[in-house]
């Protein structure tokens, strides 16, 4: 395995920066998953049948909680990442933990607020409104979900094996992925939430 | 529990099919102790990441389903041979039109080209591997899982049978109640993963791992369609992902996407199937224009005409692919403007590819062609594609559509596009890059009586289906009056289509003869090839390249063997680096499939635990440290030296 140690560690083998690239291509892949969930939202915005509309049901507090949450999450693993390159293990676990701890309580809101809109009588068979919110919010649930136990699993070997260019490569790549459930949460609360809010 | 629901009762058909299917099991377990190949089969086979083996598993499938979907069609054109035929009933018949559709684009016509792409896209660009073995592995075994699901529809619960598009409403739980759409929505969402992944996978290899020298215009045709081709995966897979998932949603958990009321919205479906479905095209398509680019190139021994336009084109093509998906239902009602839009777009794509054939005219033009098998698929395809491309623009023209639509014009059209366009060339890429991958060439004499027989049967199957659409015929019918006149027309169909299954049976026939008989190709480029793939040597060895050959003309090998421009400029072999054989996407891909057989039946408690499985298998292949293993330089020397000898390793 030839090391190129003019580049940072993630990058340091060819494997590794092609792992990063596909990765990146991969993303592009959820670029037309996401848009698709939001095209079905926004056709399906104002179907709201005998059901509850989006200004009826929404509630600002919860949401801007998830928002803060998730937006100071993708700052923390920022730290991590540059944690990890300046060799500091301990550091780069301390922020990756706050990170993935911030995603959990992200997550468990969100089921409060699902189980807060069923009780209402909101639920995923009510209308067309209801199940392209539940279906978008619930892709993108889904995936913190996913990244939660997949930032356990790579803690866990940057536990036991260290800050390799292997575990490096799997950190970086990891914070591709927070960075984007990010950018995608930006949408759904300005297009979602403020907009259903109005 | 309730067992009903498995069974599918009534027609000696689905029994036949069911004993043949138990029968094939047994004979295949049996057949496999017997011969002591278990070990053989999971060493070399079930837990390989070699690309080579990886395309030859692809190929397999999509040769088996095409068998599958042959038997399809054969039953549909024996059905409707005469008027009120009684072989079929109309729920067998529904079943059997969808899956054939199912099963030819998705289970045929992709694997056949993903297959052939990890077979040759890493020789094209010199190349050891694709970029992420494993993950190749794990695409091919979800593809595999896929169709295997769908496969069991057949006689577990019965198969989906509103057509391979599955419009809604008539897909939904209220007018399909049985599994069959349940089986749709899992089969295809589960080999859509794996061939999303393939996307990813290639677009890496192309663009990352090219051996040096050369540049993205100085790639092969090929290399260029298939990184065209996989970007238009990128993007059109994810549509498919979420229409499916919505799909399962509306049929398994009751929400409201594309029901008739409560806010649903019914051609909802019908434009997010489309969006994907118009790019799907062309992604059996593109690889197809790239395997015939090649071939022509090849046999009129000259460099492709245009090469620049070519791949402009393609660019072009798939653009507007994405732009087009309307022209699908110009009836669904959505106003003239809309119409005229989606007219336009789709006519405009007949220029690029007007663009491709004059291209390969022009490279015909003074060639010193000879008329080899695969040249003469490929030379079949030109004015044959050309009759597909031109009444599809006749079907471009929104209003005079209103008349053509879901007629049996429009069925004739598509496999007028289809099957020269992608079923010629993945034959035409089967004859030409058989003696790469096994060692000898498939008998010519054998290939061309194959030729002749499907060219003649395929016309005569399918073009009285024009004139029957124009007479009022529609698709999807499953029988019809004597008065209606269909009679004469649909009988010269079904002759023809028998003669298409003689033609297949030679082809097949080919493939077991000479592989017995055929004497062992020790030039590695029977073709006087052009491009890489044709200069390492036949079989090809575990690591393609003993040393990676250097890139300064388009057609490397043509410049190494003609113009003295050398492959090599270091003769120095050193040791190579190779990833090790893993079981896991095997297992993945085993999981996935029961995972979707609980959830096709709402079999909750096995489907959690399934999806635990999923997460799972997916920890052990994170925390896998294998960095796979070397090939020193000394093991390398002496295959090539066996091989150069012309021994097999």
């Amino acid at each position: 395995m030839k090391i190129d140690a003019s580049k940072p560690l993630e990058y340091s083998t060819e494997e590794n920066s092609n792992k990063i690239f596909g990765f990146w291509v991969f993303l592009g892949a959820e670029i037309p998953l996401f848009a698709t969930l939001f095209t079905v939202y926004f056709v399906m915005v104002n179907r709201f049948a005998s059901g509850p509309s989006g200004s009826e049901l929404f509630e600002i507090g919860p949401v801007l909680m998830e928002t803060f949450l998730l937006l100071s999450s993708s700052f923390t693993i920022g730290l991590a990442v540059h944690a990890m390159r300046l060799g500091y293990k301990k550091a780069t676990m301390v922020f990756m933990a706050i990170t993935l701890l911030m995603g959990l309580a992200f997550v468990g809101i969100e089921i409060d607020e699902f189980f807060t809109y069923v009780h209402e009588g909101a639920t995923l068979q009510t209308s067309g409104f209801l199940s392209s919110l539940f279906v978008l919010l619930g892709t993108h649930g889904l995936h913190v979900s996913f990244g939660f136990l997949w930032g356990v699993g790579i803690m866990i070997q940057l536990w036991r094996r260290g800050i390799t260019p292997a575990t490096a490569n799997k950190t970086f790549i990891f914070s591709l992925f927070w960075h984007f459930l990010d950018v995608v949460w930006i949408f759904i609360f300005s297009f979602v939430y403020l907009k259903g809010l109005m | 529990m309730d067992l009903d629901k498995f069974k599918v009762h009534g027609e000696p058909l689905i029994y036949g099919a069911m004993i043949s299917i138990a029968l094939a099991t047994i004979g295949i377990l049996v057949g496999l102790t017997y011969f002591k190949k278990w070990g053989y089969l999971w060493r070399e086979w079930l837990t390989t990441v070699d690309h080579k083996k990886i395309g030859i598993m692809y190929i397999l499938a999509a040769l088996l389903m095409l068998f599958r979907g042959g038997v399809d069609a054969m039953m549909m054109r024996l059905q409707t041979a005469a008027p009120e035929m009684k072989f079929l009933d109309a729920q067998h018949y529904n079943e059997v039109f969808t899956t054939h559709g199912l099963i030819m684009i998705l289970f045929m016509a992709m694997p056949f080209i993903i297959g052939l792409m990890n077979v040759i896209i890493p020789l094209q660009i010199g190349a050891r591997d694709v970029a992420f073995p494993r993950l190749n592995a794990v695409s091919f075994w979800l593809f595999f899982m896929g169709a295997m699901l769908l496969n069991i529809s057949f006689v577990i619960g019965g198969s989906p049978d509103a057509g391979w598009s599955a419009y809604f409403p008539l897909a939904s739980i209220e007018f399909s109640p049985t599994v069959g759409n349940n089986y749709y929505s899992l089969a295809l969402q589960i080999s859509g993963i794996g061939t999303l992944i393939t996307g990813v996978n290639f677009i890496v290899t192309i663009l990352k791992m090219r051996a040096p020298g050369m540049t993205l215009m100085k790639m092969p045709m090929f290399t260029w369609s298939v990184l065209i081709t996989n970007v238009i995966i990128v993007f059109a897979f994810p549509v498919l992902t979420v229409a499916l998932a919505l799909m399962m949603f509306d049929r398994l958990f009751g929400s409201q996407f594309f029901t008739m009321a409560n806010g649903g919205m019914d051609m909802l479906w019908a434009n997010l199937f489309w969006v994907w479905g118009h790019p799907e095209v062309y992604i059996v398509i593109l690889p197809a224009f790239g395997i015939y680019s090649e071939i022509i190139a090849t046999f009129s021994k000259k460099n492709l005409y245009g090469y620049t336009s070519m791949v402009f084109s393609m660019v072009i093509i798939s653009l507007l692919s994405f732009l087009v998906w309307a022209h699908h239902f110009y009836t669904m009602g959505q106003g003239a403007m809309v119409n005229s839009f989606f007219s336009i777009t789709t006519m405009a794509i007949a220029v690029p590819t007007g663009v491709k054939i004059f291209n390969w005219l022009f490279t015909l033009r003074k060639g010193r062609i000879t008329f080899t098998t695969p040249m003469l698929y490929t030379l079949a395809f030109i004015p044959i594609f050309t009759i597909g491309g031109v009444t599809g623009v006749m079907l471009a023209m929104a209003s005079a559509d209103y008349q053509y639509h879901n007629t049996m014009f429009l069925v004739a059209h598509f496999h007028y596009v289809l099957i020269p366009g992608a079923v010629f060339a993945v034959i035409a890429g089967f004859h030409y890059w058989f003696p790469k991958v096994f060692g000898f060439r498939l008998n010519e004499r054998l290939g061309k009586h194959a030729f002749w027989w499907i060219i003649i049967s395929f016309n005569v199957t399918f073009f009285p289906l024009f004139f029957l659409g124009l007479m009022g015929m529609t698709r999807r019918l499953y029988t019809y009056s004597e008065e209606s006149g269909f009679g004469p027309l649909n009988m010269l169909s079904f002759v023809g289509a028998v003669g298409l299954a003689i033609g297949f049976l030679i082809l097949v026939y080919n493939i077991y003869w000479s592989t017995r008989y055929m004497p062992r190709d020790t030039t590695n480029d029977p073709w006087d090839g052009r491009t890489l793939e044709w200069a390492t040597h036949s079989p090809i060895p575990l690591y393609n390249f003993a040393i990676v050959p250097k890139v300064e003309t388009r057609d490397a090998l043509w410049s190494a063997k003609h113009d003295n421009i050398p492959l090599y400029t270091d003769n120095k072999i050193t040791k190579i680096h190779m990833p090790s054989n893993t079981g896991k996407p095997f297992i993945l891909g085993v999981i996935f499939f029961f995972l979707g057989f609980f959830l096709v039946f709402s079999m909750w408690i096995p489907a959690i635990v399934a999806g635990i499985g999923v997460i799972v298998m997916l920890g052990f292949m994170s925390f896998d440290k294998d960095q796979g293993y070397y090939i020193s330089a000394e093991e390398v020397k002496a295959t090539e030296k066996k091989l150069m000898r012309g021994e097999t390793v």
